[in-house]
Formats: structure tokens, C-alpha cells, sequence
């Protein structure tokens, strides 16, 4: 494989790791803090695509900015996020706080469900595309290859942004550390005077603004079309799986392996390219069932 | 009183398949989910959850496909035996591995297992067919030739034989010393350890069952519907078998019948009355059954037995 | 004659604790061990090693003879061991008859998918149990029904229903009331001396280590710190300094 073909498909891969690890964070950060594996992430990715696309339509005629896009997608996504994340977490998962975690997997997986009606009756069937922001952006050359600004740089430098915000907002803020409180110990954190309930809402907010900001991100270079979600939601526990459960840093490693080795496969071995991702979350799991980057547990008996 | 119910129920099935011809696919399908829902319930006996279980669809219905181009001619009955078959050999070697894994971690590694054939089998074009599918032409059954509407009420009643067997058959599972042994696991796997009872070898022996059911349903599927394509392995086929043993109920083996009966209902009428929201209701139906009804219909049935002061 | 029970070097330490500092132990038939100690020194990681449930770092583990070192914890069942748990393990999910029926079908090694698990064992032998222990009133209530002195008797039954050659007890009288103690000791080791079991049982209480122990052994920081007669051992001072907590 030439050396041009190996940079493409270098540049492929971070590029679809980037989102890969926008979708993934929300959703490990979710279960992290509230040990809820959410089905519905899906549908968040899918509704901050097309919120996006939706949104950049209608400001298409009034001759909008470069940064004016922009503030569209990562508008949408925080539209999207707050909305849809505040439905979901108080309007449902509150409910089935105290119940067993397969029934809160069950009740994330019917409001994927319901969503994905939802989005159908919203947006209809037919392709929502609006790549204006790429031709906005132009191309970048490096060594003979030739690359969007957008899939190169905007999206991984959105990705590590939100990345790098999470883990300060976390460790250096006071709300962030009510939360790493919660996720350790939601009844000795709530006997500490924490407001358990209003860190797991905005928890859950944070967590599906960055699986709608995946999708919104992820708009202008395809069309936005029903299935979307799915397809993103099982890749996603691909990576939160491997990486395993609520490991934040983990997940960052993950994604790119997993994106890095799909892209590999598109140009070497085109057939295994959808399997790739679940052929090595077989692989970790098999040999490091929690997940690669996982913690010990303690002593039960 | 159940078990009544049971049979009443698989009657009627019976009946309408008689009275209205278009309803007999509609049924078989009912009675394939509820099989491959039983299936995943009696791994959820023992708190397992699969979201990788159609897999062992896929395998049930690929291998009756490939035997079908292999060796036209043979007999629909042999076709079936061999997707039961090579559904349990698969599960028997998975099985080696996933009994070691509990929570959502038995759960993911089933998913990325079903995933990795899903893939596979949408991609590998030639030996497959990809996404298109292979077709799987009518066989005979007892060596009869048949025309589509004997094949499918032959097919409606060999799904009512088998869905009744089973319903016997795995519930006095569910009572027996293996079945409770099973339940025990779920509650306390180190008691089970102390008392000598392999919780590996129990979850093993139940994992090749719910295989081999999953994989029945797989292989009538592809029977009646004459077409196997990747979808009956997709990871969100996995989790309607889990939503359906939820909706019908783990009290109970018919709890799954019941189950499939009102999903397949509500996909149909869906279907001809309010198009394109039949996911919404059904969505909205397992949420109402989680917060109000979480042990199912079954587990409401029971519960109103027992007010009114009958026998379990 | 043989040891029952032999351990010889056993070591095992949790990252910088020592919880098995060189034990070298010999339990014979017929003993009656009481085992005590502070929390933390070491008695249920001692318990959780000889049983197979802790592997240690070095050292070897003998049961009626046999090399259990390497064994998972149904295998040296097997041979004739039955434990109960500091904190009673229940199956939460099934009836007070359940567990004892499972614990049947355990002990009998056959798991029959067909037969109902009632009719799959000796039912007389569970109603002698459930009568020996007090729960024949309670024998069809779900488990989480009971409160916690017929929780920690109910799973010592399950033990006893092993037929074991020894019954280990971590803290069998712990979380019970002070009237019913004695009771739930009198009850057990009467019925263990019928069947001749040999027992082992973690006690804080001194008392129940009076009345029912013929030998001692202390446990402190990972190490037997004394063994011998119940008379001598309580009347050494590291022990009745460290472990009785008179100054």
C-alpha cells in the first residue's frame, strides 16, 4: 500500500474516530455517574444531526458565515442535548432510578424506539444534506494528499475541546466534582448535602449534548437518514465496551483504535470493514472482560 | 391455570389460521418470536441478558438456506433439524467462553459476537447473497409436495406443536433442579459454588437450549418467509426477543406466546390503521409495562390469582 | 492420624497487608475450633483460602488427606466441607424448603432438567432439618422474610444438609440477638455431635467459646498467635490484652 493511500486512510480514521469519541464520551460518561447503559444515545446522535442539517437549511438563504454554520451545528447539538436529554432523564429514567439495571436498559431502548417514530414523523424519509460548511472550509495538502479542513481538523479539534472541557470541568470545578461524587457514591454523596437529582439531570444533559454535538458534527460530510442512529449507537458500545465502562481517557483510545483500524480495513480488506469495530471488542473482551482500561473491584464476601 | 390459558390460546391461533388465510404468516411469525423470546428468557432466569441472541436466528436460518442450494429436495422437516443443529453447535462453543461473563458484560460480548456475523454476513456478497439475501425455495414436508397454502398451514401447525411443547417443556424446566438451580445463580452464584453446583456448567446446559430455540425460530423463519437476509441477526432483532420476554413475563414459559401475541398485534394493526408508528407504540407500550407492569403480563395474571386465592 | 484439615506455609498479602503471614495449621477429627481474633486479622481470609475461594501466594492447603490447594471451592465441597458466611448467603429469590432442596441436589451432584426439584430429593430429610433448626413454621416463606438469626441458621442448615465431615461457621451468632445465642449454638452443635461433624467456628463472643470450643486459636496480624485449650489460651495475656481488650 503506498505511502499516499496509508496517510488517507490515517486521515479517514481520526477523522471518524473523532466522532466515534464525541458519541462514545456522552455515552460512557452516562453510565459512568448513573450506571445506565443508554440505548436512546442513538437517537440523540440522530436528532443533532438532523436538528443541524435542519438548521442550516434554513439560514442557507440568508447568506450565512462561516461562523454563523458553525454556530448552527453546535447550536443544535445543545438544543437537542438540553431538550431531549431533560425528556429522557426526568421524564423517564428518573422513574426506574431504584429498579434493576436491565430494566433501565429496557426503558432506554423503547425510548429509542419511540424516537426513531418521532424523528421519521419530524424529518420524513428522504436525505437531509447540507455540506455548505466543507466547501467553506476548503481543503489542507500534506504530502501529497489532499484533505478537508473540516473531517481533518475542525472535527478532531471539537472532539479534544470537548475532551479536554469534560475532564477540567470534572476535576476543577465544584459541580464537576459533586458529580465524580455521585458516581462513586450517590447515597454517601446525597447524605453530604449533594443534590444527587439535579447532578444526575445535568449529568445526563452533558452526556446527550455530546452524543447530539457527535451527530451534528457529523451532518455536513453525509446525509442525515433514517437508521443513522443505530448504526452509530452499536458502534458506540463497541468503544465504550473496549475501552470499558465509564472510562473517559479510555474511550479517547479506544475510538481511535477502532477508527484507525476501520479505515485500515477499507483500503485493505474492504469485506471486514464493518466488522472490525466488533472484532476487536470481541478480542478485549475475551481477554479483559471489563474493558481494557478498567478498575479492579473489591472483596464481596 | 396458565397452562390453560396456554392452550386455549394456541387453539384460537389455530382457528383463525383456518378462518382467515392471510393471517397465517402473520401467526407463524408470533409463534417464531415467541420462541426465540423463550429462548432469551431462560437465560434471563438467571439474570443474563443477551443482546446478541439472533444470532443464533441467523445461524438457524443461514444453514437451513446453504442445505436448501446444497441439496434441493430435501425434506422441510430435515431442513429444520439442521438449523436447530448448527445453531447449538454454535452456541455450544460460544458458550465455553460467555458462561464466564456476567451483567452487561455477558450482554456486550453476545451483541459483539452477533455483530461480527451480521457484518459478515451483509458483506460476504458471493457466499451470502449480502444484504439481498438468499432465497430459500418451498420444500417438501413428509416427503409431501405443497402448494403455498397447505405449505403454510402445515408450517402454522408445526409452529402451534412446537410452540406447545415447548411451553411444557421448559416450564417444567423452570421447576425442575436444574431450572431452579438456574435462578439460584441469578441470586447468589457463590452459594451455589459452596453447595458444590457448577454455576458455569448449569449456565452452559442452558445457554445450548435457549441456542437451540432461537435458532428453531430462525429456521421457521426462513421457511415461511421463503428469503433469509442479515436483518434476522441485527443487534435491534436481539432486543426486541428481550423486550418481548419483558412485555409477556418470565413467570411463566407461555409468558413469551403472550408476549410475541400482542407485539406481532400491534405491529399489524400498526401497520394497516396508523402508518409508520408502529415502533412508537410498541415503544410506548414496553415503557407503560416497565413502570406499571414490570413482571410482565404474566406476572399480572399471577398477581390477580393470587388476590382472588387460587393455585399458582 | 491424619489432620482433618492441614495447611502448611500458607501466605497471602492484599497489597501492603499481610492477611496469611507462614500459617502452618492442623485441624484433627472430632475437634470443636473456636477462632478468634480482631477484624481484620486474617480469620475469614483463612477461611476463604483453606475452602478454595482465595488462592495464596504460597503454601499448600490439605483436606481429608487430599492436596486442595488448586481446588475451586465445589471441589473441596466435594470432599466433605460445608461453610456458612459471616453474612448469611441466601438464595433471595427462592423459599426457606428451596434452598435446603438445592442445597440436597447439590450434595447428591445430579441436576435432572425434567424432574421437579421437590420430587428430586428426600423430603423427609429436609423436614428433620428444617424441625432441627426451627424453620418448619417458615418453611414456604421467600427467604427475605426472615429475620436475621433464621437467616444465619438457615444457612447453616444449607451447609448441614451436605452432610459434611467438617462445618466451617464464620461468626455464626453476629447480627443475632443476645437471648437467642445460645439457642442457635445449642441447636447446632448438638446436631453436629450426633452426626459427628467436626466444626470450626469464628466466635467474638467469649462465652459460646467456653461453652462449646475444645481448643483455641488466635489469630493476630495474619498469624496464629496461640492455639491450644480454651483455659490456656484465654488466660494468656497478649490475648487477653489484644484480643479481649482488658488493659
Amino acid at each position: 500500500m503506498s505511502t499516499d493511500l496509508m496517510l488517507l486512510a490515517l486521515a479517514d480514521g481520526v477523522s471518524y474516530a473523532a466522532l466515534l469519541f464525541m458519541v462514545s464520551l456522552g455515552l460512557t460518561l452516562i453510565f459512568g455517574v448513573m450506571g445506565i447503559v443508554n440505548v436512546a444515545h442513538g437517537a440523540l446522535y440522530a436528532f443533532g444531526g438532523y436538528t443541524a442539517s435542519y438548521l442550516t437549511l434554513l439560514v442557507a438563504s440568508h447568506e450565512p458565515s462561516t461562523f454563523t454554520l458553525l454556530a448552527c451545528l453546535v447550536g443544535a447539538a445543545l438544543l437537542v442535548g438540553v431538550v431531549l436529554g431533560t425528556v429522557l432523564e426526568t421524564g423517564l429514567l428518573r422513574r426506574v432510578q431504584l429498579r434493576d439495571p436491565v430494566q433501565q436498559l429496557l426503558m432506554t431502548f423503547a425510548a429509542f424506539m419511540v424516537l426513531e417514530d418521532v424523528q421519521r414523523l419530524i424529518w420524513g424519509t428522504q436525505p437531509y444534506s447540507a455540506p455548505d460548511i466543507i466547501g467553506r472550509l476548503g481543503t489542507v495538502n500534506f504530502f501529497n494528499v489532499t484533505y478537508t479542513v473540516y473531517q481533518l481538523i475542525v472535527i478532531p479539534l471539537v472532539a479534544v475541546l470537548s475532551y479536554a472541557g469534560l475532564l477540567l470541568f470534572l476535576h476543577f470545578t465544584s459541580l464537576g466534582q459533586q458529580v465524580v461524587a455521585v458516581t462513586h457514591h450517590r447515597e454517601m454523596a446525597t447524605a453530604l448535602g449533594i443534590h444527587a437529582k439535579r447532578i444526575g439531570w445535568l449529568t445526563f444533559v452533558l452526556g446527550a449534548c455530546l452524543g447530539a454535538l457527535g451527530g451534528a458534527m457529523a451532518a455536513p460530510t453525509t446525509s442525515m437518514v433514517p437508521g443513522a442512529g443505530a448504526d452509530m449507537i452499536v458502534l458506540s458500545f463497541a468503544v465504550v465496551a473496549t475501552a470499558g465502562m465509564g472510562q473517559i481517557s479510555g474511550a479517547l483510545l479506544a475510538a481511535l483504535l477502532i477508527g484507525l483500524a476501520r479505515s485500515l480495513a477499507v483500503y485493505l480488506a474492504p469485506e471486514w470493514e464493518v466488522a472490525v469495530p466488533y472484532l476487536i471488542m470481541v478480542m478485549v473482551l475475551l481477554i479483559r472482560p471489563h474493558g481494557l482500561f478498567s478498575v479492579a473491584q473489591a472483596r464481596r464476601i | 391455570m396458565i397452562r390453560g390459558l396456554a392452550w386455549l390460546g394456541f387453539l384460537i391461533c389455530f382457528v383463525l389460521g383456518l378462518l382467515f388465510p392471510w393471517s397465517k404468516t402473520p401467526l407463524i411469525m408470533a409463534l417464531c418470536y415467541g420462541m426465540a423470546s423463550l429462548g432469551v428468557a431462560i437465560m434471563m432466569r438467571a439474570g443474563q441478558v443477551s443482546f446478541g441472541h439472533a444470532l443464533y436466528a441467523a445461524i438457524g436460518a443461514y444453514s437451513v438456506a446453504f442445505t436448501a442450494r446444497s441439496f434441493p429436495g430435501l425434506d422441510g422437516i430435515l431442513l429444520l433439524v439442521i438449523g436447530v443443529i448448527g445453531s447449538m453447535l454454535a452456541g455450544g462453543v460460544v458458550g465455553l467462553f460467555v458462561v464466564r461473563y456476567r451483567g452487561i458484560f455477558f450482554g456486550m460480548l453476545n451483541l459483539a459476537l452477533s455483530m461480527v456475523v451480521f457484518s459478515m454476513l451483509g458483506k460476504l456478497y458471493n457466499l451470502t447473497g449480502g444484504t439481498d439475501g438468499l432465497r430459500i425455495n418451498r420444500p417438501t414436508f413428509f416427503n409431501q409436495t405443497l402448494e403455498r397454502d397447505a405449505f403454510e398451514t402445515s408450517l402454522l401447525l408445526l409452529s402451534l406443536l412446537f410452540a406447545a411443547l415447548l411451553v411444557w417443556g421448559v416450564q417444567r424446566y423452570f421447576k425442575s433442579a436444574a431450572g431452579e438451580a438456574l435462578a439460584a445463580i441469578k441470586s447468589n452464584e457463590t452459594r451455589l459454588e459452596y453447595l458444590g453446583l457448577s454455576a458455569r456448567r448449569i449456565l452452559w446446559n442452558a445457554y445450548l437450549l435457549s441456542a437451540a430455540l432461537v435458532g428453531l425460530s430462525g429456521a421457521m423463519f426462513g421457511l415461511v418467509q421463503g428469503l433469509v437476509t442479515p436483518d434476522i441477526g441485527a443487534w435491534f432483532r436481539s432486543g426486541e426477543y428481550v423486550f418481548i420476554s419483558i412485555l409477556g413475563g418470565s413467570g411463566h414459559a407461555f409468558g413469551a406466546f403472550l408476549g410475541a401475541g400482542v407485539f406481532e398485534a400491534v405491529k399489524l394493526f400498526a401497520a394497516a390503521y396508523m402508518t409508520g408508528v408502529w415502533q412508537l407504540i410498541l415503544g410506548v407500550t414496553l415503557i407503560i409495562v416497565i413502570l406499571v407492569a414490570p413482571d410482565g403480563i404474566v406476572g399480572l395474571l399471577q398477581k390477580r390469582r393470587s388476590s382472588v386465592g387460587g393455585q399458582p | 492420624m491424619t489432620p482433618l484439615l492441614e495447611t502448611k506455609g500458607l501466605q497471602l498479602s492484599f497489597g501492603g497487608v499481610v492477611a496469611a503471614d507462614n500459617i502452618d495449621f492442623a485441624l484433627q477429627r472430632g475437634e470443636r475450633l473456636a477462632v478468634i481474633g480482631q477484624n481484620g486479622a486474617g480469620k475469614t481470609t483463612f477461611i476463604n483460602i483453606c475452602t478454595g475461594f482465595l488462592k495464596p501466594t504460597a503454601g499448600r492447603v490439605f483436606f481429608d488427606g487430599h492436596d486442595v490447594t488448586d481446588k475451586l471451592p465445589r471441589q473441596i465441597v466435594r470432599l466433605g466441607l460445608g461453610r456458612s458466611f459471616q453474612l448469611p448467603q441466601l438464595f433471595l429469590d427462592h423459599s426457606v424448603r428451596q434452598c435446603l432442596e438445592i442445597a440436597a441436589v447439590g450434595r447428591s451432584g445430579q441436576l435432572p432438567f425434567f424432574k421437579s426439584l421437590s420430587d428430586a430429593v428426600d423430603q423427609h430429610e429436609i423436614n428433620d432439618t428444617l424441625h432441627l433448626v426451627g424453620l418448619s413454621a417458615r418453611a414456604d416463606e421467600p427467604t427475605l422474610a426472615l429475620p436475621e438469626g433464621q437467616r444465619k441458621l438457615l444457612d447453616i442448615a444449607m451447609a448441614l444438609m451436605l452432610q459434611p465431615k467438617l462445618l466451617i461457621m464464620d461468626e455464626p451468632t453476629s447480627g443475632v440477638a443476645s437471648e437467642d445465642k445460645m439457642a442457635l449454638m445449642d441447636t447446632v452443635m448438638q446436631a453436629l455431635k450426633e452426626r459427628e461433624v467436626t466444626s470450626w467456628f469464628v466466635e467474638h463472643d467469649i462465652d459460646i467459646v467456653n461453652r462449646y470450643a475444645t481448643r483455641v486459636a488466635a489469630w493476630i496480624a495474619g498469624k496464629v498467635a496461640a492455639d491450644g485449650s480454651p483455659a490456656e489460651v484465654l488466660a494468656l495475656p497478649q490475648i487477653q490484652r489484644e484480643i479481649l481488650g482488658h488493659p
